[in-house]
C-alpha cells in the first residue's frame, strides 16, 4: 500500500462575518495516498477552494475558525504555528490557484519567483537556484527556457503561466500538489495540455495531487477517487469509476448532465441544476440540496448521512432515495433527454 | 517640453495682464506722477507694445537672463540663484522626511490595519493633513523657537544659515521649516500608502508569495511594498518637483528663508510681474523635468510599461 500522506478528518472552516457565520466547509474527510489524484468537484461557494486553501494555511485570520484534524504524515497542520507553516507552503504542499494572469507577480521576472520559492526551502545559491528554474520551466513545456526565464509575466500567454505556476508550485519537489480550477481561466485545448501535464508531472515527482474544479470532464481522465461538495458537505464520494458509472446523488447527475458529450446521444440542451447553491450562513435545513432537487420528498427534511448504499464499498453518499429507483432515474438529468431538464 | 513652459508663461502673462490695478508703469511713475511721465516709463519698458510682442520680449529677456524687475530693476535670474541654497535645503530635507515618514506611518498603519495604532495614526494623519501650514509654522515658532513668548526656545526663530558657513547651524535652523512642510504630505501619503497597501494584499501575487513559503517580512517588502509604492513615486515626483520650484511659499515666508518661494511671495505682494514670470516658469521646469523622471522610474517599477 502506498504511503498515505494526508489524512483529513472531520474538517470544519467557519468565518466569522458582518452578515453571520459562514460555514465554508462542513465536516469533511478525505485521505490521499502517495502517486493518487483527488478531484474535488462541486460548484462556486460549495467550499472546495476554501477546503485546498485550508490545507495550505492560507485562510488563516482573525475571522476563520477551525476544527478539526488535517494530518499530513502525521503532523495536524492545523496546530502548527503561522512560522512554522512557511515550511510546510511551498516545500511540503504546492498549490497551482486558478487565475494564472493575476497569480504572478507583474513586476518581477518569472525566473525570479520561481527561484525565490527554491531559495525560501533550500540553501542554494542564486546560480543554482535558477539553474534549476531553467530545468523546472523545460519539464512544464516551456519552449526555449534559457531565455524565456528572464520574462516578465506580461510576456507569458495565459497558459504558459500557469505552465510557470506549476514550474513554481513543484519547484520543490513537494508531496502534494493542490490545482485549483488551474483550468478554467484557460481555454479548452490549453486545458487539456494543462492536466496532461499535471498528471504527468505528479509521476516525475512522485506527488499526490488534489485536483479541483467544477468540471467533471476535466479530471474524467486523471482522478483516482472523486469528492462531490456541495454547500461545505461532501455529498458523494467514490472512486472515479462509481462516481461517473453509478453516481447516486441528484447533484452529481446533474454536474454529470451539464457537461458536453460525445459518447451520447445530443440532447436538445445541456442540463442546467436549477436554483443556486443555499446560502452558508442560513443553510436549508435537512439535505442541502432539497430545495433544488427535483426528486426530493418528505425524507429529506433530516439531513442523510453519508454512508454506504450501494454494493462497491467506499462509495458514499448523501441521499435517501431507493437505489433502484435512482438507477432508473439519473438518466434522465445526465443525458438531458427528458423536458425537466431543459 | 518647451511648449509646456512657453504655455505656462503666456497664462501668467495673461492673468498679470487683466488683473485690476496691473499697470506697472503707473505704480513705478509713483503718486504724483503726470501723464507724460507714465507714457515714458511705458515706452521705456515696451509696455506700450501690442500684448503678443510684451510677452515676447519678456520672455525672451527671461530666456537670455537679461529680465529685470519693475520694482528695484533687479535681475530676476541672479534673485532666484541667490534663493536656490535655502528652497534646495529645504525641500530636500522636507522630501526625505516626508517620504521616509510617509511610507513609515502607511506600512505601520495597514500592517496593523483596525487596531489602535492605525486607529491614532489615521487620527493624526487626519489632523496633519486639516492643519494650514501658515498656521502651523507660526504655532510652532510661537511655541518652540526665539521668544515668541512661551518661554521656550529651544530653536531659532526663522532665518537661513548657510549650509557651507556653518552645518550645524544649517541644520538646527531648517528642523523646524522641515518638519513643518513634511507633515502635510507625511499625512497624506501615509494615507494613500495605507489604501494601496490594503488592496495590494489582497491580489494573488500576494497568495502566490504566501504559498511559496516566505516569510511574511518577505512578502511585505518585496511583494506588497514594491506593487503598493508605484503610485506613491508618481505623487512625490510632483510634489517634491513643486518644492523645489519655488512652491513652498508660505514655509519660507512664515520662517523668513529666503529662497525662491519667499522671492515669489515678495514679487506678488508688489504686483511685480517679471519675477512672477520667471520664478513661475522655474517652477513649471522642476514639474516638467520631474514629470519626466517619474516616467523613467515607473518604467524601471513597472516593466510592463517598458514595451507600450
Amino acid at each position: 500500500m502506498a504511503e498515505r500522506l494526508l489524512e483529513v478528518k472531520d474538517l470544519n472552516v467557519k468565518f466569522a462575518t458582518e452578515d453571520g457565520i459562514v460555514q465554508a466547509v462542513d465536516g469533511i474527510s478525505f485521505d490521499l495516498e502517495r502517486g493518487k489524484v483527488l478531484g474535488i468537484v462541486g460548484e462556486s461557494g460549495s467550499g472546495k477552494s476554501v477546503t485546498a486553501m485550508t490545507l495550505m494555511g492560507l485562510t488563516r485570520g482573525i475571522n476563520a475558525r477551525f476544527d478539526g484534524e488535517v494530518l499530513y504524515k502525521g503532523t495536524d497542520l492545523l496546530q502548527v504555528s503561522d512560522r512554522d507553516m512557511q515550511n510546510y507552503r511551498g516545500n511540503e504542499l504546492g498549490i497551482i490557484f486558478q487565475d494564472p494572469m493575476t497569480s504572478l507577480n507583474p513586476v518581477y521576472r518569472i525566473g525570479e519567483q520561481i527561484a525565490e520559492a527554491i531559495q525560501a526551502h533550500e540553501n542554494v545559491g542564486k546560480r543554482a537556484a535558477r539553474a534549476r528554474t531553467i530545468e523546472l520551466l523545460r519539464q512544464v513545456g516551456i519552449p526555449n527556457p534559457e531565455s524565456r526565464v528572464d520574462d516578465f509575466p506580461h510576456q507569458f500567454s495565459g497558459g504558459m503561466r500557469q505552465r510557470a505556476m506549476i514550474a513554481m508550485a513543484l519547484s520543490c519537489n513537494p508531496s502534494i500538489l493542490i490545482a485549483d480550477e488551474p483550468t478554467t481561466a484557460l481555454d479548452v485545448t490549453i486545458q487539456a495540455q494543462i492536466v496532461e501535464l499535471v498528471s504527468r508531472l505528479k509521476d516525475d515527482f512522485d506527488s499526490a495531487v488534489i485536483f479541483i474544479t467544477h468540471d467533471l470532464g476535466v479530471i474524467a481522465d486523471i482522478a483516482d477517487e472523486i469528492i462531490v461538495m456541495y454547500a461545505g458537505r461532501v455529498v458523494e464520494r467514490g472512486s472515479k469509476r462509481d462516481v461517473f458509472y453509478d453516481p447516486q446523488m441528484p447533484y452529481t447527475w446533474g454536474l454529470l448532465g451539464s457537461i458536453p458529450r460525445l459518447d451520447r446521444p445530443r440532447p436538445e440542451r445541456l442540463h442546467t441544476i436549477e436554483g443556486s447553491p443555499p446560502s452558508l450562513i442560513n443553510p436549508p435545513e435537512g439535505c442541502k440540496f432539497r430545495p433544488r432537487c427535483p426528486h426530493a420528498f418528505d425524507r429529506c427534511m433530516q439531513e442523510p448521512g453519508l454512508e454506504n448504499r450501494v454494493e462497491t464499498p467506499g462509495h458514499l453518499d448523501r441521499c435517501w432515495l431507493d437505489v433502484d429507483y435512482k438507477r432508473e432515474h439519473r438518466d434522465e438529468t445526465i443525458s438531458g433527454g427528458s423536458t425537466e431538464a431543459a | 517640453m518647451l511648449l509646456v513652459l512657453l504655455a505656462v508663461s503666456f497664462i501668467v502673462y495673461f492673468i498679470f495682464i487683466v488683473i485690476p490695478g496691473g499697470d506697472p508703469a503707473q505704480r513705478i511713475a509713483g503718486k504724483v506722477a503726470t501723464q507724460a511721465n507714465i507714457l515714458a516709463i511705458r515706452k521705456k519698458l515696451g509696455l506700450d507694445q501690442s500684448f503678443i510682442v510684451q510677452w515676447y520680449d519678456l520672455v525672451k529677456a527671461l530666456f537670455t537672463a537679461k529680465l529685470v524687475s519693475y520694482s528695484n530693476q533687479t535681475n530676476v535670474v541672479d534673485q532666484i540663484k541667490q534663493g536656490l541654497p535655502a528652497t534646495f535645503s529645504l525641500a530636500i530635507g522636507a522630501g526625505i522626511i516626508w517620504f521616509g515618514f510617509g511610507v513609515l506611518v502607511g506600512t505601520i498603519s495597514a500592517v496593523t490595519a483596525g487596531r489602535i495604532s492605525d486607529r491614532a495614526i489615521t487620527a493624526l494623519a487626519l489632523i496633519g493633513i486639516s492643519m494650514p501650514v501658515a498656521w502651523l509654522g507660526l504655532i510652532l515658532r510661537f511655541f518652540l523657537a526665539g521668544d515668541g513668548g512661551s518661554g521656550v526656545s529651544w530653536f531659532p526663530d526663522g532665518g537661513y544659515v548657510p549650509l557651507s558657513a556653518n552645518p550645524a547651524q544649517w541644520f538646527y535652523h531648517l528642523i523646524l521649516p522641515w518638519l513643518t512642510l513634511a507633515v502635510l504630505f507625511i499625512g497624506f501619503y501615509g494615507r494613500v500608502l495605507r489604501s494601496n497597501i490594503l488592496d495590494t494584499i489582497n491580489e494573488d501575487f500576494v497568495r502566490t508569495a504566501k504559498a511559496k513559503g516566505l516569510s511574511s517580512r518577505r512578502i511585505l517588502v518585496k511583494h506588497v511594498l514594491r506593487a503598493s509604492l508605484i503610485p506613491i513615486v508618481t505623487l512625490f515626483g510632483l510634489d517634491f518637483a513643486s518644492v523645489l520650484g519655488g512652491g513652498a511659499i508660505i514655509t519660507e515666508t512664515v520662517y523668513n528663508l529666503h529662497g525662491v518661494g519667499w522671492y515669489a511671495a515678495q514679487s506678488i505682494a508688489s504686483e511685480d510681474l517679471p519675477p512672477l514670470m520667471g520664478v513661475t516658469l522655474f517652477g513649471a521646469m522642476f514639474i516638467v523635468v520631474f514629470s519626466l523622471l517619474v516616467d523613467i522610474a515607473y518604467a524601471y517599477l513597472d516593466p510592463r510599461i517598458r514595451l507600450s
